[in-house]
């Protein structure tokens, strides 16, 4: 008994102060995939925002236009035509999500549209492994000029490694939740968005075109969808597996709150650090695999003590 | 008074509006002038909402047109018609309750506003010299509603009067040449009731706005009205100046029960 004590209370903290390299090499680790659940996180919340949908289709759609990139690449397309072209296709599937599923199912209540982008999710499946068939792909990096190999830094007698690749996934992440804290906060389209999450019908009576926000916010989501491809997809590869993944998005989802931008990356970054930490420091108690847990125990207790999440509005349900 | 009683600007003809079996509207017609205050009134259920709903393009009718300055219009979007130049208030508050009272008088101005998304990615400084034109409209208005000190008060944590104000505000910021009005005046307290007609009044007065009003207290509505149309059961009962309404029989009896 006193010994399972001391490893859950004694032993990991002192082998963080005894291993200091060790900790922040774990850090660094869980701040990357942070960035990467905070990523998938921020298109639902983009999307949950102006629209009240949560969009189950997120995770997909960053498989889906990884896929689309990389296999325009594969058909012969320059890397980067084949980029700007991946765009051109999420815009289009902006354009018919809004009108084939959102205009027919507007006032419907939200389940039906939440199950709406259950179908989605399985025809965007279909519709992926149909082109460019089912099996794992490999990002194309190079072409995209990716950087590649690692920085070493010595600390506290040690060495951080860090991959080139996860430093451009935290700047490019950065960059566009900058980017879109610009669009929301600072100009009129971003108060047009704000509008059109707060009331539908008040919005259309001061002359908001809800379906040109619509195709705006699935397209802003689309592009975030494909950064996350390219980057989860330098890591690992470009395979459907990846859609399991972004469930995590969910539990990361709960502790940041469903309306909110910084609520979206700082759960991404908690979720993403305390699952290595935990792993690392407490995973040989448990026999390991803490990760596959640890963020789903930390929404469930959440949903029992703070269920609007740490940024989120309090939900009032509308009437 | 600086305004004069024009030529009908608002022609609603002919409506008939049911949901399923339901029927909320059977053949209404009736008309707005230019520069007119112009009330429905009714009991409850009696169709004034949805009659507002139509003219809005929340609803769109079985039967019957909707003309707005002079123009028929076939099935339009809410939106479409803010664009012709029609604002609205709402019956149960429908505020941007996150945003400023600020910002929700902005809002206002979608319309007003030329610069379009891409067009402020690509000059981002026209659009703020844009933001600031429109900031000035937003502060008159916000002078005029005497609403100076809660601009920046997120209207969620405003008291009851002073977001129907806000609402008002939002409406105005369009510079509308037709104000539909759904209950202005509902839940209010005798003092902020007196306040709400005489911005009323002077909105119709000072800019000339048609005002199309619902209201379900008599007593305001008779002050405040160039005419007044009477609704009950979906159906008009009566339509006339107040005076004249005041005294039909039908009207007596929809709103007292009949006893003869």
């Amino acid at each position: 008994m006193t010994h399972l004590l001391y490893g859950i209370f004694i032993d990991p903290f002192v082998q963080m102060g005894t291993a200091p390299d060790l900790l922040v090499q774990t850090l660094w680790e869980g701040l990357v995939s942070g960035v990467l659940y905070a990523l998938i996180a921020l298109g639902f919340v983009l999307i949950f925002k102006a629209s009240g949908v949560f969009n189950f289709a997120q995770g997909i759609m960053v498989v889906f236009s990884a896929l689309t990139l990389v296999g325009l690449n594969e058909n012969g397309m320059p890397a980067y035509l084949a980029l700007a072209l991946t765009i051109a296709v999420m815009l289009v599937l902006a354009f018919a999500v809004e009108r084939v599923i959102l205009r027919p199912l507007v006032n419907q209540p939200d389940i039906i549209l939440f199950m709406a982008t259950f179908g989605l999710t399985y025809f965007l499946i279909g519709l992926g492994e149909l082109i460019f068939g089912g099996d794992p792909k490999v990002m194309i990096s190079d072409q995209l000029q990716l950087p590649s190999g690692s920085y070493r830094i010595p600390i506290f007698g040690g060495y951080l490694q860090m991959q080139k690749i996860d430093v451009a996934a935290a700047i490019i992440a950065s960059l566009m939740v900058a980017a879109l804290a610009v669009l929301f906060n600072r100009t009129r389209i971003g108060r047009a968005l704000r509008a059109v999450a707060d009331s539908h019908k008040a919005a259309l009576s001061v002359g908001i075109s809800l379906e040109q926000i619509w195709v705006i916010v699935w397209f802003a989501a689309g592009v975030v969808a494909l950064a996350t491809g390219i980057m989860w997809g330098a890591r690992s590869n470009v395979s459907f597996a990846l859609e399991i993944i972004a469930l995590k998005a969910l539990p990361v989802l709960i502790l940041g709150g469903f309306t909110s931008i910084p609520g979206a990356i700082i759960g991404g970054m908690i979720i993403g650090v305390g699952e290595k930490i935990g792993e690392f420091y407490w995973g040989p108690l448990l026999g390991s695999g803490i990760e596959s847990w640890f963020a789903y125990v930390i929404a469930l207790v959440f949903l029992l003590f703070r269920p609007q999440g740490l940024f989120g509005e309090r939900i009032i349900e509308r009437l | 008074m600086g305004r004069s009683v024009g030529g009908p600007i608002l022609e609603v003809e002919g409506i008939s509006l049911s949901f399923g079996g339901v029927v909320a509207l059977q053949a209404v017609s009736l008309d707005a002038r230019e520069h007119e205050i112009r009330a429905i009134i009714g009991p409850n259920g009696a169709g004034k909402s949805s009659l507002l709903n139509v003219i809005n393009g929340f609803y769109h009718p079985q039967k019957g047109s909707v003309s707005f300055k002079g123009r028929k219009r076939r099935r339009v979007d809410p939106h479409e018609v803010a664009q012709q130049g029609i604002a609205r208030t709402f019956q149960n508050i429908a505020l941007f309750r996150g945003m400023t009272a600020l910002d929700n008088l902005m809002t206002g101005r979608t319309l007003k506003m030329k610069s379009n998304f891409l067009h402020q990615v690509v000059y981002w400084g026209a659009a703020r010299r844009e933001e600031l034109e429109h900031r000035a409209k937003v502060e008159e208005i916000i002078d005029f509603l005497e609403i100076q000190h809660i601009r920046r008060t997120p209207v969620g944590q405003l008291p009851y009067g002073l977001q129907k104000r806000v609402e008002l505000g939002r409406a105005l910021a369009a510079e509308p040449d037709l104000l539909l009005l759904d209950e202005p005046m509902a839940g209010m307290n005798i003092e902020e009731k007196q306040d709400m007609c005489r911005f009323i009044l002077d909105v119709n007065d000072q800019f000339g706005t048609t005002i199309v009003l619902i209201e379900h207290d008599m007593s305001v509505v008779m002050d405040l009205s160039d005419r007044v149309a009477v609704l009950d059961y979906g159906r008009k009962i009566a339509d006339g100046t107040p005076e004249e309404v005041r005294h039909h029989r039908a009207v007596i009896d929809a709103y007292l029960g009949v006893a003869h």
